[in-house]
């Protein structure tokens, strides 16, 4: 499937550097979904397949993406222009179950971080370990960026999408920028 | 001993030997003289190679000090070195490396480090003994602020602080290892080689510029068969190869935390000539190590005898570091004056390097014999149960008194010796710092006379001569078994149990603790204890009889220990004095805690990038760019970069502001509220949970209906209020206020979570989901009415607290229609990413309709004026509803919300409480100031208490006159009384007055 996330062809990508590259995203269609076991099942319904439920992963499929986040909590994700249409099958798979289903689609905003020094720039302001075996491939999680709360998930090897909310993303850029200054040195 | 080259100022370099390169020279200044020297020298290898031991004058008495070691702990050379155009103070010259254009400055002199009016404190010093501040400083009373503060301030501390704001930037990295090796001699060097060997993942750091510890400096032993200067190259060669080991030279670890969080500072550019600009200065590692290997090794203690602090005197192992790694020697003619067997390696490294050594002199009766055959054999003079007694020389030290050790303990003359360095030791205390700081408690060893680490309380071990294991072979091994039981530890890898082998560096025997014996006046010769501090062997022995016991308060009184290096130098030799003096064992006088940082650490460090705007997230709505452009000045609100006013053409705040709240009032104004709090609550028992929550009944509360709503906290205090509106049956949109919307969600998942779990309901935040767009005046439904489908604006379909999901130009919508303002008014709420582009087309209908926009101050007048409240202004954790006058807002029939228990508390039902009131000063110009008190009378008599104080104080457009909110005794019961506010001009009197203060009907709101 394609990649749910994918440079705004509009901007130019933050930082490009051999070592580590930083690109914002387009928009995407995102839901906050929360709810009990019954809502979480259903859920499957309108997104193609299960919520993921082990800890810190993710579940693809059908042009959409679950990312667990708390025992009870998933981001959702789909292409922007499906929002609508996405949040109402959400919202019927689910009606009259325990659930919440609520619009962040622009709550937030995410850049891949990208490149061999890609797991090394994030620790700049990351406190948990991103080594390949304590962190793999797939993993997300809710961290901290300095003192922005982020969710990180690793893509693959040497990419990883960051996403905060909007207001915080030029305070996490600009940390991370710093500390990538000291890569362009030879 | 020849200079290497013509022209070379080295005077006191050797033609061969050390780590330097030799190959090429530079040029560095101290004080503004040009010296040579060589890469990989430090500052203090320079300036001995160039015969400058004179470096520095102490802190208290000003005394002529030189370069006493060759390590992070030296206390007296400290300098300042100017990188650009400004200088860093106190830098330790043996850290400090040399680079091409080196600039270093002596300190704590004037004007000159050879002439320093300073040193009359000196000869004064007996009116400066142990605890003078607290003796001499305590009358009379009022000379404090006038006369001592001010000297004390201007005599106090060593170097200036540099004046320029750093130009430097800091970097900070999160690491996690499986074994963190903290220090590189022989034990962290075969800690770190074994338990890299098994895979795990190892960080081994060291503050020095080249790894190897006291190996650099090691002649005549070998490792593995190799030299051990050659082992250790070969060794470093081979953890640089392994992927799963980094490598950390010039890197201190200052901090052991909890949970095996260790703190390190690696200086990046400090060594460079011409550091690239985007390498940082220094970076901050964080460090969560499964497992940690302290192999921090051990201190040379100096000897304590009188006049022990002049320059060329130098610990002996100090003196063989400068001879062995740097080609330096610290003197023509060196005395060696020991009580163990190590600083006799020092004397025969010197002598075979052709360096004159004049006397071994060892305070032992009977010096180990093979020491004395190879003392023989090089034709050096051994003068055994000999103690220095004094010594001699302005600036450098000249000469030596020697004094003979009898059987009853007394020193007679035996004679003086000419030197221009005297190497000493005392013996060695293990580095135990650490460990301290890991909270682990030390433990006193007799055999050792030491205190070693005892238990672990961290997943820690310590390895090698800091746990008191001493000789090179041992201390190899016991850094091997650490480093592989430590890998062991973290990931269960298999110990295979290698050893290394070696040959010399034999363990040394003998050591002392405490002042030596000497024949001189007790009472007029120093002797000192602790460099830095200017303590001396008497100080702590006045301490004593001045009645402290306890070595906390000995250390306090005279400040003993307290210098940069924590004592590392002192505190043994400290220790025994004042076990002597107070006639008790050692380890019943204890040893004082060592803290964090291990060495000084930059302010720098710390902060990393954030600085500046990068401190604390800078957080901008999506109106931002627009209001720059316009010329709209800002003011924070929390994180939030919120408009203030907006100043038109030559308009000063209070005419802006003026004017935005008559166009406000007159027509429509525009104004950017996205950084109110939002979350959406949502569930089949929102309803239930809002009921709890707030004091507010929701459960009849309509879908499309909004209401006020007010948060307490437990003890019944208003904490926050917003606005809720009812989207449907099982989703409420509420709001907070700006400041209070993580601390409201928080406090909501808090009760979810641990209070009411058996709610179905979840709550969300959407504060940043949504661009908020208020519209407020007569003329808000016409601005908003060309862009708005599917929802009803007339005052009958959509009354004042009404809330409807809708388009909006277009986009998706929720429209309010809410007033903060007293006036008809809406807030549109758009995804935040068409946020900007909604503002401009609704500032094109505002600017049709003749308004304005309007800014956070004009928003504060205007609800003034209507008497509407701000959590924070008019409340301060101490207000109830009552208090403020919403006592309307509570349900009180609700079987129970957060707070409701409080509120029949005796104390917040009684007469007298503080209430919300409006003042009109009598004179309708005069401006009251916010946190004024408010009284009674006049002219109070002193001690009265005010009967509340001015929460809010504004200009009032729409009245025409101040106005003023406030929190009043009994308030609402004095509407109509004049009282006063007391002011510095005199008191202002001002008229009690309903708080709402504007269109009471409240017609406006309606329209």
């Amino acid at each position: 499937m394609a990649e749910i996330y994918t440079p705004a062809a509009s901007l130019a990508p933050v930082l490009r550097q051999d070592a580590v590259s930083i690109q914002k995203t387009a928009p995407l269609a995102r839901l906050s979904f929360r709810g009990r076991a019954e809502a979480q099942a259903a859920v499957a319904g309108a997104l193609g397949f299960a919520l993921p439920q082990a800890p810190l992963s993710a579940a693809t499929g059908a042009g959409k993406v679950a990312l667990w986040l708390g025992p009870d909590e998933w981001l959702l994700l789909a292409p922007e222009a499906e929002l609508e249409a996405f949040e109402a099958a959400v919202n019927a798979a689910v009606a009259g179950l325990a659930a919440s289903v609520t619009d962040i689609s622009h709550r937030q905003d995410a850049v891949l971080v990208s490149g061999p020094r890609a797991a090394w720039l994030l620790n700049a302001g990351v406190p948990i370990d991103l080594a390949l075996p304590a962190f793999p491939v797939g993993m997300v999680t809710r961290t901290l960026c300095h003192k922005a709360e982020v969710i990180l998930w690793r893509k693959a090897e040497d990419q990883f999408v960051l996403e905060c909310w909007r207001s915080f993303q030029p305070y996490v850029l600009e940390h991370l920028l710093d500390a990538a200054r000291e890569l362009s040195t030879a | 001993m020849s200079a290497h080259s013509q022209n070379s100022t080295q005077s006191t370099r050797l033609a061969h030997g050390g780590r330097i390169d030799r190959s090429r020279t530079l040029q560095f200044s101290f004080d503004g003289k040009v010296m040579q020297a060589h890469p990989g020298d430090t500052l203090a290898s320079a300036l001995i190679a160039n015969g400058v031991h004179l470096v520095g004058r102490s802190f208290k008495y000003h005394r002529p000090r030189g370069i006493l070691t060759a390590g992070s702990e030296e206390p007296n050379a400290l300098v300042g070195v100017y990188r650009h155009g400004d200088q860093t103070p106190n830098l330790r010259a043996t850290q400090v490396e040399v680079y091409e254009g080196l600039m270093a400055i002596s300190q704590n002199r004037y004007p000159s480090l050879d002439f320093d009016v300073g040193a009359i404190n000196d000869v004064l010093s007996p009116l400066f003994p142990a605890g003078f501040y607290y003796k001499t400083f305590m009358w009379p009373k009022a000379f404090w602020d006038k006369v001592y503060e001010p000297v004390i301030r201007a005599a106090a501390g060593l170097g200036k602080p540099p004046k320029l704001a750093d130009p430097d930037h800091y970097a900070n990295l999160y690491a996690h290892c499986d074994v963190l090796v903290i220090g590189s001699g022989p034990a962290g060097l075969a800690a770190a080689l074994s338990a890299s060997e098994t895979g795990a993942r190892v960080i081994l750091c060291d503050e020095q510029a080249e790894m190897g510890g006291s190996l650099l400096s090691e002649t005549g032993s070998t490792i593995e068969g190799l030299p051990a200067a050659d082992w250790v190259a070969a060794t470093l060669a081979t953890l640089a190869q392994r992927d799963n080991v980094t490598l950390l030279p010039r890197t201190t670890a200052f901090g052991y935390f909890v949970q095996n969080f260790i703190a390190l500072a690696e200086r990046v550019t400090d060594h460079l000539a011409q550091p690239d600009a985007n390498l940082p200065r220094e970076r901050m590692w964080q460090v969560r190590a499964r497992q940690v290997v302290i192999a921090a090794g051990a201190h040379e203690r100096p000897m304590v005898f009188p006049e022990n602090d002049r320059p060329g005197i130098l610990l002996a192992s100090a003196g063989r570091t400068y001879l062995n790694r740097y080609g330096a020697a610290a003197g023509r003619r060196v005395l060696v004056t020991t009580a163990c067997d190590s600083a006799w390696a020092a004397a025969f490294d010197l002598a075979d390097a052709g360096v004159e050594v004049v006397a071994i002199a060892d305070m032992r009766a009977t010096p180990p014999e093979p020491l004395r055959e190879a003392a023989a054999r090089r034709g050096i003079r051994v003068e055994a149960a000999c103690v220095v007694t004094g010594t001699s020389g302005r600036l450098r030290v000249s000469k030596a008194m020697l004094g003979r050790l009898r059987n009853d303990g007394s020193v007679v003359s035996a004679g003086d010796v000419t030197c221009d360095a005297i190497l000493m030791s005392s013996g060695w205390t293990p580095s135990v710092s650490l460990y301290s700081q890991s909270r682990g408690k030390v433990v006193w060893n007799a055999e050792h006379e030491a205190f070693l680490p005892g238990a672990s309380v961290q997943r820690e071990r310590s390895a090698g001569s800091c746990r008191g294991v001493n000789g090179l072979a041992a201390v190899l091994e016991d850094g091997y078994a650490a480093g592989e039981q430590a890998a062991e530890a973290a990931t269960g890898a298999a110990r295979k149990g290698g050893r290394l082998t070696a040959t010399g560096g034999e363990a040394s025997t003998g050591g002392y603790l405490g002042a030596l014996p000497h024949d001189r006046n007790a009472g007029r010769v120093k002797a000192f204890v602790d460099y830095q501090n200017d303590v001396t062997a008497k100080d702590v022995q006045l301490a004593v009889r001045e009645g402290m016991m306890s070595i906390e308060h000995i250390k306090r009184y005279t400040t003993t220990g307290m210098a940069t290096d924590q004592g590392r130098l002192s505190n043994m030799n400290a220790l025994a004095i004042a076990s002597g003096a107070l006639g008790a064992p050692l380890p019943q006088v204890g040893l004082t805690t060592f803290r964090l940082p291990y060495s000084p650490t930059t302010f720098g460090t710390f902060a990393g990038s954030s600085r500046g705007d990068a401190f604390d997230p800078v957080r901008r709505t999506p109106s931002h760019d627009w209001v720059v452009a316009k010329g709209g000045v800002f003011e924070d609100v929390g994180q939030w970069k919120r408009t203030w006013y907006f100043p038109q053409g030559s308009e000063d705040m209070h005419a802006a502001v003026a004017r935005e709240c008559r166009v406000t009032r007159q027509s429509v104004g525009q104004f950017d509220a996205s950084t109110l709090g939002k979350i959406e609550v949502v569930g089949k028992d929102a309803a239930e949970f809002l009921e709890r929550f707030y004091t507010n009944p929701w459960k009849g509360l309509k879908p499309g209906r909004c209401r006020y709503a007010v948060l307490l906290n437990e003890a019944g205090y208003i904490i926050d209020d917003g606005v809720v509106g009812r989207l449907a049956d099982d989703r409420f949109h509420v709001t907070t206020t700006t400041g209070g919307a993580a601390r409201v969600f928080a406090m909501m998942e808090d009760f979810l979570q641990t209070e009411w779990p058996d709610l179905d309901v979840w709550i969300t935040s959407t504060t940043e989901q949504y661009a908020v767009i208020a519209v407020q005046g007569p003329k808000a439904r016409e601005v908003i009415a060309p862009f708005v489908e599917g929802i009803d604006l007339s005052n009958a379909a959509f009354p004042h607290m009404s809330v409807a999901s809708g388009r909006f130009a277009g986009l998706p919508c929720r429209l309010f229609r809410v007033s903060f303002t007293g006036e008809l008014g809406f807030e549109v709420n758009v995804p935040a990413r068409h946020g900007a582009k909604v503002w401009e087309l609704i500032n094109a209908e505002v600017v049709k309709q003749g308004g304005c926009v309007y800014g956070t101050e004009t928003m504060h007048v205007l609800r003034a004026e209507k008497g509407y409240i701000i959590i924070g202004q008019e409340t301060d954790g101490t207000v109830t509803p009552d208090d403020a006058g919403l006592d309307w807002a509570i349900g009180k029939k609700k079987f129970d919300f957060v707070g409701k228990r409080s509120l029949s508390r005796p104390d917040l039902v009684a007469k007298g409480r503080k209430q919300v009131v409006g003042l009109l000063p009598v004179d309708p110009k005069q401006m009251l100031e916010e946190g004024a008190q408010i009284t009674a009378e006049a002219n109070p008599a002193k001690g009265t208490p005010a009967l509340g104080h001015v929460t809010s104080a504004y200009w009032s457009e729409a009245l025409g006159r101040t106005i003023a909110l406030a929190i009043v005794k009994d308030g609402r019961a004095r509407h109509g009384e004049v009282l006063n506010v007391p002011m510095p001009a005199g008191a202002v009197p001002v008229k009690v007055v309903d708080p709402v203060m504007y269109d009471p009907e409240g017609t406006r709101l309606n329209g």
